[in-house]
């Protein structure tokens, strides 16, 4: 015998389920209850930088759209700060909540583009969200990340993107630039598959 | 803290054994939902290692009492009870300050959503989610009704355990976890493919709260405990890092 390692375990992740906007977006769900739903505003009001759209939708191995997902955004601000590791912009979270369209499964929003954020060793990052996808019939939430069709300088430098071993995989998580809108579909399953990252 | 304060806050890595796999052909939804690649590790850089922070001026103190957070013309049918427990991490630190939301269908297993059309009823003063901040110590309650268990088409004659959804933040955005809380004896947890999807028992038997007679309110509602870990952050001794561990 040896001396016990005094670790817990994390408890076990299961599905969001089809029902999760009761809990996450009760507004969605269909009914009125709370004073502020948490999630529909990322930026605040005083956020500097350039305003941008992001709009896509989530694919299942069928190609058939996943209505039913929830997203979560993270993003440092237009500087690269993350808030809680450096000055951001009274107001600005960083964090949203996005959900499809019901009918098309098309989701939508509003943020600004993020600044390049320094990463492990010292370089730098190029500007990317960070996206957590739940939905009914994935067990573990599904993480990664979208950079920006019109930063190819920087994607090309990025470590992370330069990580993924097959570089065509890398276009998964580049959106396509449309002026200030952003064109990003995610593919769960089969051609094209989404790079998702375990973090 | 600055972003340079992250290094070295490395999160104990996921152990993906220990969770559901992605692909759980009984859980037939996740057979198309599903990725077929490896995921691509990552080491943990600052957009994973921060997160949201949440304050009370989110959240009122009545959002985690489901028996009148709903409320219009009493309270709700069920069985009142308390849910309480603590949010540790690994390292058995507690979890300060850190949001957790709830949801749940009725007594009777129906949910307040346009797209669920069980046959038993919503509850007029029944809403079915909850949201609160843990304490200093980690600590969390709610007060709510036990849910029912509802049937759903998985196989012809699948019926979910009673179940509370649980979703938790930490402190990065790595930590995020959805989960879901059972309750102790239900025959229908190990009948589950949800459940089943998890691998270990000791990992489902996790996610069984137990009776908690000692914070019942007598002649008033039951208490349940339910502990909930997140991802701690791991000792590195010797990296680079001046400031100590």
């Amino acid at each position: 015998m040896v001396q016990p390692l005094h670790y817990l375990k994390e408890s076990a992740s299961q599905t969001a389920g089809p029902y999760v906007h009761i809990g996450l977006a009760p507004g969605a769900a269909g009914f009125d209850i709370y004073h502020a739903e948490l999630g529909h505003d990322i930026i605040g009001p005083n956020a500097q930088g350039n305003r941008i759209t992001v709009t896509g939708s989530v694919f299942d191995g069928t190609g058939a759209p996943v209505k039913d997902v929830l997203i979560e955004v993270w993003q440092a601000n237009a500087a690269g700060h993350y808030p809680g590791a450096g000055e951001v912009e009274e107001g600005f979270r960083g964090w949203g909540r996005v959900i499809p369209d019901f009918d098309t499964g098309v989701f939508r929003f509003d943020t600004v583009k993020p600044g390049a954020v320094t990463g492990r060793d010292g370089r730098r990052m190029a500007p990317h969200l960070s996206l957590w996808l739940v939905a009914r019939g994935i067990n573990v939430g599904l993480n990664t990340r979208m950079y920006f069709g019109d930063e190819a300088e920087a994607n090309a430098a990025d470590p992370v993107l330069g990580m993924v071993e097959q570089a065509h995989r890398r276009e998964t998580l580049i959106a396509r630039a449309e002026g200030g809108t952003y064109h990003f579909d995610i593919r769960l399953q089969g051609d094209d598959e989404t790079v998702f990252f375990d973090i | 803290m600055t972003q340079n304060d992250l290094f070295g806050r490395d999160l104990i890595q996921r152990d993906r054994e220990w969770h559901p796999p992605a692909y759980a052909p009984d859980y037939k939804t996740s057979v198309a939902r599903s990725p077929k690649l490896a995921l691509l590790s990552l080491g943990n850089t600052a957009s994973e290692l921060t997160g949201p922070t949440f304050g009370h001026g989110d959240i009122d103190p009545v959002d985690s009492d489901l028996l009148r957070n709903y409320a219009s013309t009493g309270d709700p049918i069920g069985e009142r009870i308390i849910v309480h427990g603590r949010v540790l991490d690994e390292n058995a630190r507690p979890v300060p300050h850190t949001l957790v939301e709830i949801w749940q269908a009725n007594a009777g297993g129906r949910y307040r959503h346009r797209k669920d059309s069980y046959l038993a009823p919503i509850d007029p003063n029944f809403g079915g989610c909850g949201r609160t901040l843990t304490d200093a110590e980690g600590r969390y309650a709610f007060r709510t009704v036990k849910p029912g268990a509802y049937p759903w088409r998985n196989w012809v004659n699948n019926w979910r355990p009673a179940h509370i959804h649980f979703s938790v933040f930490g402190t990065a955005f790595a930590q995020r976890l959805i989960t879901q809380m059972y309750f102790e004896g239900d025959p229908l947890i190990a009948k589950c493919p949800i459940v089943r999807t998890i691998p270990d028992q000791r990992a489902i038997d996790m996610l069984v709260a137990a009776l908690d007679l000692n914070a019942s309110v007598p002649l008033d509602s039951i208490a349940y405990k339910f502990d909930i870990v997140l991802r701690g952050h791991r000792s590195t001794y010797f990296e680079n890092r001046p400031e100590g561990n």
